[in-house]
This record gives structure tokens, C-alpha cells and sequence, in this order.
């Protein structure tokens, strides 16, 4: 059985817990017997592994997310994409599904278009990306709205309950990128802004549990008053 | 002695004045943060880690910070001309170095932190609010940190050390006139920065660095207090 | 980031309905809060929010010769800075043409409206005047940093005091006044801007719809219905028709903007 210990908010220094047997996981450092915090946010501790969850910062990419990026550049072997982290991603020539002619790069991805593509692996160079799977490729029309990274499994929730209720109550196709951006598509803009509505207002709210019941309350209000 | 001294604004010689602190002031930056003494006030925004540009300033072995502390025309009775000055320029350089023992960015190898510090009203003690502001909004943008940084000015009034010096203070001329140091302490008494300006003893230094290590306590608390009650964590 | 173009299609198409993302109409703008005493140092400051766009205005004053066409009149220099703390797309160093039309316009807007009387803050003709320095910082860019700037060099000069001055040794007291206020005229100068996305004209934009906008028609005016100041800005163009409805929507705004400072004027 997992044993969580209350969340509480920790700042860079604080000692988060003492004794041999505790893990330092994310945001955290192992100083003797001590386990340090090195983040702002939230600290976790669950089977003596010790955690800060961050409540901001620029995203932190990592192998396997789905992200949202703007095409900035255009080379001979792929398009430069900015992701909105620290480093820049690129998408080669070979990462696109089918044939592509060297020369037609710009009808597939044209600069300031944005795409969702998926990291295939961070390193040295920098972030590989692909688009290679099912629902990737460029966004041809809707909202794309920008929320912190850090807020973003909030908003998908525990195994894409609150990700499904922001589709329901909206109508919409809603995609996320674990860099916080975030791709919003629906038949008229009013649904697209109720969607929107919903994300502005689950990144509002604290880390509080019941959010769930929180955004139902919120749609029934939203769409009840707009009729 | 001691408890007979008058400070211009009736002070005790070991009172800090009433301090105020605040982050997410700037909602367009990654982090930000606003901190005052007294009259003194100071708002630091972060914007990074990024790309650091122009790329000969890249650091392929660790990431950078760059500190920029400004103050604006009106924060000061003499209206300061716009631009960089000589002094902020080199106050931004020690805010680097007061900030950097405590940041871990080595694996943000051609990246750069930004922070930009600027000085709204100033009484004195400006370097110490800017480095308290810039701790802070460097922890609120989540950047990695074994520690907070707290900074304080210690004085010395004729042959009376004093904490937290405001203007009236730095112009002391009775008897040996003003000595301001300036000092930045982590929270578990590491110094990351001192300056001196005046006229001291190596014994009133050691007192010096005693008062030090309390104050930049008080101001810790005040900083850790501002993270903690942040909007965003209200449960 | 900029505007993806998709957001700014949404924008546009949006507004052919007459309706904003925020709910907003057109012609509406976002809640303006005002507040003075920013620097205590100033002879005059004042901090505006339009939305989570914040601006800071201070007033500073000096004592030095006229210029040399205006010997009986006190000088006016407006100066702004875009802080690279208010977005990452400002930088450091020397102000670029965005700073300097944003203090530009302001200063058009103060000067051509006569709201500073400057005949009144001439010491000594020909030798000592008073020259008013208003200067501009951005704290948060969300759009319409010119509006919210304009707003802020008003109630900074409208609330800003004389510091005393000593004849004799022909220096400033700084720090000390009388009762002397900033001597300004009953005509408040109201600038606002209004802009043209596609076909339609609204005023006060987010950063989003500032990115997709077409051309724009920064106004001074008073409540009164008289022009002191225009400037058309960026490369779109704009019909007759467009004008007269750029000049009706800025009257009616400026009476809006005005109604949510007038505590300073009372």
C-alpha cells in the first residue's frame, strides 16, 4: 500500500526529511541523512521516496511527451521548432510520415506554423521530434492556448478523467502538450472559449482535491447561463 | 551605549525595518518577486533558463546568470538619467555573485538565466532589496537551488553598529562618520557577498558578521513566508 | 512565443461577430486601476493596470535655462522604457522606436493639448524655467501600453507637486514643497488608441490581438469632443469610412476612461 504524507509547499533548502533509509527523488538532493529540498512547490513522500513537485518553471522535456511547438526555422534536413523549454527541438526530414521532397519542406511545414509532435529522445544536440504516429502533424485551425507546464497534469488529471471532462462539457477535440501548450478545435468559437474557460479556471484553482466536481459545477454554470 | 543610541527614525540599533515581500508580480515572467525595507523597494523578474544569446556568451560547460539592477528616474529625489550606469553595472555583478554559490545550473550547459532587477524607491540599502527580490523570483520560477539567499546592510554610525541602514544613516557625519556594509547569507550562514565602505576594526567586523547572520535571518523568514503564502498554494 | 496564426484566425473571425475572447465588446476596455504615490521621491507618480497590463509613470522636476524659442515657458521631456522585465520580447540596452513612439505619443498627447501650463512655470524669462520630466516604465506588457502610459503621465501630472525652489542660490529643495501643485488646465487630454483587425475597429487589445493587428489611430482628446493629437501607426490602411468610425468610438472611449479616473480631478 502506498503511503502518501500531506503535500506541503517547500522552498529551495528546506530539509524535507532525516534518516539512511530516504530516497532523494525529483527536486530533491541527499546531504548526508538529510534530504534536501532544491525546488519551490510541492513536497511528496511515498514509500520513503522523497519529491518536490515544481509549481513553475520553463517545461522540462523528456522522451515519450507529446508536445506543441511553432515551426521557426526551415533547413535542408528539417525544421527547427520552438517548444517553449530551455532547448531548442528539431524535427528531421525523416520523422514525417510518407515521402518528402527536399525541396517542398516549406509546403509542409511553412515558418510560424505550429505542429504537435512527439520527443523522441533528449540529448546532447538537443530534442528530436517526430510525427511520425496518429494525431501529430501541423494545426491547421483553432485556439492554442499557453498554460505553465507544471499545471498540465492537473489539467489532463488522474488517468485523463479531467482531460475528458473539458471535452465533454465543450464539445471540443482538445490536445495537450506536456510543454503546456495546449490545441483547442471545436465546431464554433464558443465552444472553443468554453474549453479555454475551463483550462483558465482549473489553472487558477489551488491544488485542491474535488477539482473535478469543481470544473462539472463550472460547465453546468457556463453553459446554463448562455442560453 | 548601545541601548541610549538614537537612530534618525528612533529605531532599535537592531531593528530591521517593517519589510514586505511578494512574488508573481510580473505575470509575464517565469518568475518574480518584489521585496522592501522600509522605504526601499525592489521587483526582480526572471526569464529562463533559454538559449543564451549572442552565442559567443554561450557556456558550453554550465548555464549563466546574468543579473541586470537598474534604478528608475524617480526612485531617488536627484532624478537619475536613463541608462546604465557604472554603478548599477557593477551592482549587477555582485548580485551574480551573491546569487550564484547557491544555484545548481550546471547542467544548463549554452543556457542563460536572466533576472532583471529594478530599484522603484530608494532609501538606502537598494543592492540588499534587489538581491532578496532576485532570490525570490529565482525560486518562484523554479529554478534549482540549494538555498534562499538573504541580503541586509550592517552599519556603523560613529562607533555604533546598526542593522538595516536607511539614507539618513548613509549620510551620518557625526564622529567617524558612516561605514555600510552590505551582506547576503544563506539560510545556514554561508556568505555569498560583502562589501565595505567607511572605517572599522577586525573585532567590530566579527560583531559585524554576528549581526549578520541574525538579521538575514529575519529576512529569510520573511522571504520563505512570501513563497509559502503565494496565491497559487492557498489550499 | 508569438500568436500562433491559428489563435489569431480565431481572433478575427471572432470579432466579425462583434465579440472578444475575454467576453469584451469592441469598444470596451478592461478594468483600469489607477494609483498614485508610486515613488515617494517623485514629485508625481502613478501606477496603471489595464487588465494584467501594468505601466509606472513618475514626474521629476529641475530648474535650467529655456529653450531658446520659448523663453517664458517651462520644457517638457517625456522619456519611456520597454524594461525587459515587463516581456521577454524587450531587451537591454539603448531604447529601440517602440520605446521611443511610446514616449513620443504620450508627449504629443500632454503638450499639443496644453494640459501643463507652461507660461506658469517660468522662474525667470529668458534664464530659469522649470522643465517637467515624465518618464515611463512597462511592469507587464499585456497590450496597450500606450493607453495605459497615457493614462498614468496624466494623473502623475495632475497630482504632481512643486518642489521648492531657493532664488538665491538658484537651487531645487528637493523633497520639500508648499502647497504648488503641477499647474494644469481645466481641458483633460485623454489619449487612447483604436485599432483595425480585418474589418473591424476596437480599442484596448490584449497582446494577442495587439499581434494581429492591421493599423492603428492613437487620439488625444478631451471629454468635449476636441482633438488634440493623431498618429496613425503600422503598415495596414484605413477607408474614410474606417476613420469616421475610429474617431466616434474614440470619443465615446475617452468619456469611458475618463469616468474611471476621475477621482484624481475632483
Amino acid at each position: 500500500m502506498e503511503e502518501k504524507t500531506k503535500r506541503t509547499v517547500v522552498i529551495p533548502g528546506e530539509v524535507l526529511a532525516k534518516g539512511e533509509d530516504y530516497l532523494p527523488g525529483e527536486g530533491t538532493e541527499k546531504i548526508g541523512k538529510e534530504i534536501i529540498a532544491i525546488k519551490y512547490g510541492l513536497s511528496e513522500e511515498a514509500n520513503k521516496l522523497v519529491k518536490v513537485i515544481p509549481l513553475s518553471g520553463v517545461y522540462q522535456p523528456r522522451k515519450g511527451n507529446i508536445i506543441i511547438g511553432k515551426v521557426e526555422n526551415i533547413t535542408f534536413y528539417g525544421w527547427a521548432i520552438d517548444i517553449d523549454s530551455a532547448e531548442g527541438a528539431f524535427l528531421p526530414l525523416q520523422e514525417i510520415p510518407g515521402y518528402v521532397d527536399k525541396d517542398g519542406l516549406r509546403e509542409i511545414f511553412d515558418i510560424g506554423e505550429m505542429v504537435v509532435a512527439k520527443i523522441l529522445d533528449v540529448n546532447g544536440r538537443g530534442i528530436d521530434l517526430t510525427t511520425k504516429s496518429r494525431g501529430l502533424g501541423r494545426i491547421d485551425e483553432g485556439l492554442i492556448v499557453k498554460v505553465n507546464s507544471s499545471k498540465v497534469p492537473r489539467i489532463i488529471g488522474k488517468e485523463g478523467s479531467m482531460i475528458s471532462l473539458i471535452k465533454e462539457g465543450s464539445g471540443c477535440e482538445v490536445t495537450v502538450g506536456q510543454n503546456g501548450l495546449i490545441w483547442i478545435k471545436g465546431d464554433k468559437v464558443e465552444d472553443e472559449l468554453l474549453a479555454k474557460g475551463a483550462i483558465n479556471f482549473i489553472t487558477e484553482k489551488s491544488f485542491s482535491s474535488g477539482l473535478t466536481g469543481e470544473v462539472e459545477e463550472w460547465f453546468k454554470k457556463e453553459k446554463g447561463g448562455n442560453k | 551605549m548601545a541601548k541610549d543610541f538614537k537612530r534618525p527614525d528612533g529605531r532599535g540599533v537592531e531593528d530591521i525595518r517593517p519589510m514586505k515581500a511578494e512574488v508573481g508580480v510580473v505575470p509575464n515572467a517565469d518568475g518574480s518577486a518584489m521585496f522592501s525595507f522600509g522605504n526601499t523597494i525592489a521587483i526582480a523578474a526572471v526569464y529562463g533558463p533559454k538559449k543564451m544569446h549572442p552565442q559567443h556568451q554561450q557556456d558550453p560547460k554550465k548555464g549563466t546568470l546574468r543579473c541586470n539592477y537598474n534604478m528608475i528616474s524617480f526612485s531617488v529625489t536627484d532624478r537619475i538619467r536613463p541608462g546604465p550606469s557604472r554603478r548599477s553595472t557593477e551592482i549587477s555583478k555582485i548580485t551574480e555573485w551573491a546569487l550564484e554559490p547557491v544555484l545548481m545550473i550546471k547542467n544548463y550547459q549554452n543556457m542563460v538565466i536572466d533576472v532583471h532587477i529594478n530599484i522603484i524607491q530608494a532609501d538606502a540599502s537598494t543592492r540588499c532589496a534587489g538581491i532578496n527580490a532576485a532570490a525570490l523570483a529565482l525560486a518562484h520560477a523554479g529554478i534549482p537551488m540549494r538555498d534562499i539567499v538573504s541580503s541586509v546592510s550592517i552599519g556603523k554610525l560613529d562607533k555604533q553598529l546598526v542593522v538595516d541602514v536607511d539614507k539618513d544613516e548613509e549620510d551620518w557625519e557625526e564622529g567617524e562618520g558612516a561605514t555600510d556594509i552590505p551582506i547576503t547569507m544563506t539560510s545556514s550562514e554561508r556568505l555569498t557577498h560583502i562589501q565595505l565602505d567607511g572605517k572599522i576594526s577586525n573585532d567590530e567586523l566579527k560583531q559585524v558578521l554576528e549581526l549578520a547572520k541574525k538579521a538575514t535571518k529575519k529576512v529569510y523568514e520573511v522571504q520563505k513566508k512570501a513563497l509559502k503564502e503565494s496565491l497559487e498554494v492557498k489550499e | 512565443m508569438e500568436t500562433p496564426n491559428s489563435t489569431g484566425d480565431r481572433i478575427a473571425q471572432y470579432l466579425k461577430d462583434g465579440k472578444r475572447f475575454d467576453g469584451r465588446k469592441p469598444g470596451e476596455f478592461r478594468e483600469i486601476f489607477v494609483e498614485t504615490g508610486v515613488s515617494k521621491k517623485a514629485e508625481g507618480s502613478a501606477r496603471v493596470r489595464i487588465g494584467k497590463t501594468e505601466v509606472i509613470v513618475g514626474v521629476k522636476m529641475d530648474v535650467g535655462a529655456p529653450y531658446p524659442d520659448s523663453p517664458n515657458k517651462g520644457n517638457l521631456m517625456v522619456t519611456s522604457e520597454l524594461l525587459p522585465l515587463s516581456s521577454s520580447r524587450f531587451e537591454s540596452g539603448p531604447p529601440k522606436f517602440p520605446a521611443i513612439e511610446l514616449g513620443r505619443l504620450v508627449d504629443r498627447g500632454i503638450r499639443e493639448s496644453k494640459f501643463v501650463d507652461f507660461k506658469k512655470l517660468c522662474i525667470k524669462e529668458g534664464e530659469k524655467v522649470w522643465t517637467v520630466f515624465v518618464d515611463i516604465y512597462t511592469i507587464n506588457h499585456d497590450g496597450n501600453l500606450l493607453d495605459a502610459a497615457a493614462i498614468g503621465a496624466l494623473v502623475a501630472l495632475k497630482t504632481a507637486k512643486i518642489p521648492k525652489y531657493d532664488g538665491e542660490t538658484g537651487k531645487v529643495i528637493y523633497g520639500e514643497y508648499g502647497d504648488e501643485m503641477m499647474p494644469v488646465s481645466k481641458e483633460i487630454p485623454i489619449v487612447t488608441t483604436v485599432h483595425r483587425i480585418g474589418d473591424s475597429i476596437l480599442v484596448d487589445p490584449t497582446l494577442e490581438e495587439e499581434d494581429i493587428s492591421e493599423a492603428r489611430v492613437t487620439i488625444g482628446g478631451s471629454c468635449e469632443g476636441k482633438v488634440f493629437s493623431m498618429q496613425k501607426g503600422d503598415s495596414g490602411d484605413l477607408s474614410i469610412e474606417e476613420m469616421h468610425k475610429i474617431l466616434e468610438l474614440s470619443e465615446n472611449v475617452r468619456k469611458e476612461v475618463f469616468s474611471k479616473i476621475d477621482k484624481f480631478f475632483k
